[in-house]
């Protein structure tokens, strides 16, 4: 008796919830894509997320009418949110895939590529580690597990730990694909968020060996040591710099992107002339990342 | 009259928000992770390698994830049980007033620490104290992350074991005391035999809460996905692998689905906790 009263209640109050729902939905994916605000938001690699947020800083000190909102969380992360409609531009610190670009045709976003900058990926070790040098064949091997004590690199007995960015990170991947000639990542790896997590295990474990961008390594270079890296075995080890990387002469070094739709507002449109003008190109240099021009 | 029905409907739906939400998250859960079932096969989840980024081959077996949430779960409940129980014996029988008042009120004040504040507490001290304790390469292990939820899970059993000790009727108490047996042998076989469903339960409730737990593991527990169950190895537990990955997922991907087929997991195991803990209340008598 009283269950026959309740249930169609509860039928008109379940759709309720659900089209509220909807509804919050809707107005969170159009707000960032509509132009009168001039709000403008930057999602993605955390490699980035110091150079976006300089030049967002100056780009609104420039145009005191435009907003411009800076996050992180990972390439990938970024990239979903452009694909998802909750960002306006992506940083990316690695190309898009391919199943990224068939997703946006499906989408119908109309995706344009900006190379804004170049960054070198430094391999750090405790400031204790008495090895010199690696070359990308030992690097790779590292990160894949079969050299698993630093002896087998003419350093101490001292098993090798090695530290990863999470999945979600465009560096992981970059890594991936072109160091470590897109094998797997050794299942020891230990996982870590962000970019300052590394860092800071790096200076507490004697063991530890990891990657980061150039601007973070030189940010923490009396606390950790840059290993300079041949590209070949019997080439010149070189340390990774503003210079080596623009001169191709550093292996492992990638371009920086910013994604943006294609049908975007005159807003996005500006703030990405910004990056790539000289002025964008000076914070660049400014910032530790390696400038396009 | 009718102001009356409408009163109780509002009531009514007030209270079964929470059924409703309940079968939203599962329907929502087991929707999104259903394509899963017909490619790549629900087999693919018993893999024992979680590998979602991969140039090679995705892989999406939860095992070891299953396994490191275990770990860390079992593990800490191995600190927490002997604590808590004897904790709360020791506040519902022994203390005096004076010394409850001023237990309690800390008991109460770990169980409100924010658990991103105690993983960071765990990142910088806990896991430095593990690596020079063990002579270990790095602190990021599992049982850094058993200790931090052992923190976490102390607050919740020692107040439900504490409430299942108080519960014991006074006349048990004093029947013993009145056979001759010591204080000793009171609390030991008498109170807590009768008590010991509430204890369970509250165990029970405690271990839900330990499992779900997603901050503080991310941040201490070094998240390789390896099977093992060795506490000074890393591990991924089930919370933090959808915390991390989460984020980067493409909608509707193989990766996005299988991270569904987790929550699932975790839902599932938490669920059940908490039906037996109630289960085992009501069974006897601890709850009407």
């Amino acid at each position: 008796m009283i269950m026959k009263k309740i249930v169609p209640w509860l039928a008109v109050f379940l759709l309720l919830l659900l089209q509220t729902s909807c509804d919050s939905g809707d107005k969170d994916t159009s707000k960032p894509r509509s132009g009168t605000r001039k709000m403008i938001s930057v999602k993605g690699s955390d490699t980035m997320v110091h150079l976006t947020s300089s030049w967002a800083e100056q780009f609104m000190s420039r145009y005191p009418d435009a907003q411009v909102s800076v996050t992180g969380g990972g390439s990938g992360t970024g990239i979903a949110g452009l694909l998802n409609g909750t960002t306006d531009i992506c940083a990316s610190s690695r190309e898009l895939q391919d199943k990224e670009r068939s997703l946006a045709v499906q989408k119908k976003i109309d995706l344009v590529e900006h190379a804004v900058a170049r960054d070198g990926l430094a391999i750090i070790v405790h400031p204790s580690n008495p090895v010199t040098e690696l070359s990308m064949n030992q690097i790779r091997k590292i990160f894949t597990g079969e050299y698993a004590n630093w002896q087998d690199l003419g350093g101490p007995d001292l098993p090798v730990i090695v530290l990863s960015r999470e999945s979600s990170s465009g560096t992981f991947v970059f890594f991936q694909e072109h160091v470590l000639n897109k094998a797997d990542y050794t299942p020891k790896a230990r996982l870590l968020a962000g970019t300052s997590a590394l860092v800071q295990s790096v200076t507490a474990d004697r063991g530890a060996i990891t990657y980061v961008g150039l601007a973070f390594a030189l940010e923490a270079k009396d606390s950790v040591k840059v290993l300079p890296v041949k590209s070949a075995d019997d080439a010149p080890a070189v340390l990774p710099s503003d210079e080596t990387v623009r001169a191709g002469l550093y292996p492992v070094a990638r371009p920086l992107y910013l994604y943006t739709d294609g049908s975007s507002s005159p807003e996005v449109k500006a703030f990405v002339d910004f990056c790539l003008s000289e002025a964008g190109q000076k914070i660049v240099q400014e910032t530790g990342y390696v400038s396009v021009r | 009259m009718w102001k009356d029905k409408a009163m109780r409907l509002l009531m009514v739906s007030a209270a079964s928000t929470s059924v409703f939400l309940v079968v939203l998250i599962f329907f929502f859960l087991a929707k999104e992770s259903a394509p899963f079932v017909l490619k790549p096969g629900l087999s693919a989840l018993f893999d024992t390698q979680w590998i979602p980024v991969s140039f090679v081959r995705e892989r999406y077996g939860i095992l070891p994830l299953v396994t490191g949430s275990a770990l860390v779960t079992g593990l800490s409940m191995l600190f927490t049980i002997p604590l808590s129980v004897l904790g709360a014996i020791y506040i519902a029988e022994i203390a005096s007033p004076v010394e409850r008042e001023f237990l309690k009120p800390f008991i109460e004040l770990l169980a409100s620490i924010p658990s991103v504040v105690l993983g960071f507490f765990g990142l910088m001290v806990l896991a430095p104290l593990i690596k020079s304790l063990f002579g270990l390469g790095t602190g990021l292990t599992a049982l850094t992350g058993a200790f931090l939820l052992t923190l976490m899970a102390i607050p919740t059993v020692i107040t439900l074991s504490e409430d299942a000790i108080m519960s014991v009727p006074r006349a048990y108490k004093d029947a013993s005391q009145a056979l001759g047996a010591s204080d000793l042998q009171t609390i030991f076989q008498v109170i807590i035999p009768a008590a010991l469903p509430g204890i369970i339960a509250a165990i029970m409730l405690g271990t839900g809460r330990v499992i779900g737990e997603t901050m503080a593991v991310l941040m201490v527990t070094g998240n390789s996905a390896l099977m093992t169950w060795s506490p000074l190895a890393p591990v991924r537990t089930m919370t933090a692998t959808i915390a991390a990955e989460m984020g980067e997922v493409s909608f509707g991907s193989i990766h996005y689905q299988s991270l569904f087929w987790i929550g699932l997991v975790l839902l599932a195991v938490t669920f059940v906790l908490n039906i037996i803990a109630q289960r085992v209340l009501v069974r006897y008598g601890m709850m009407k």
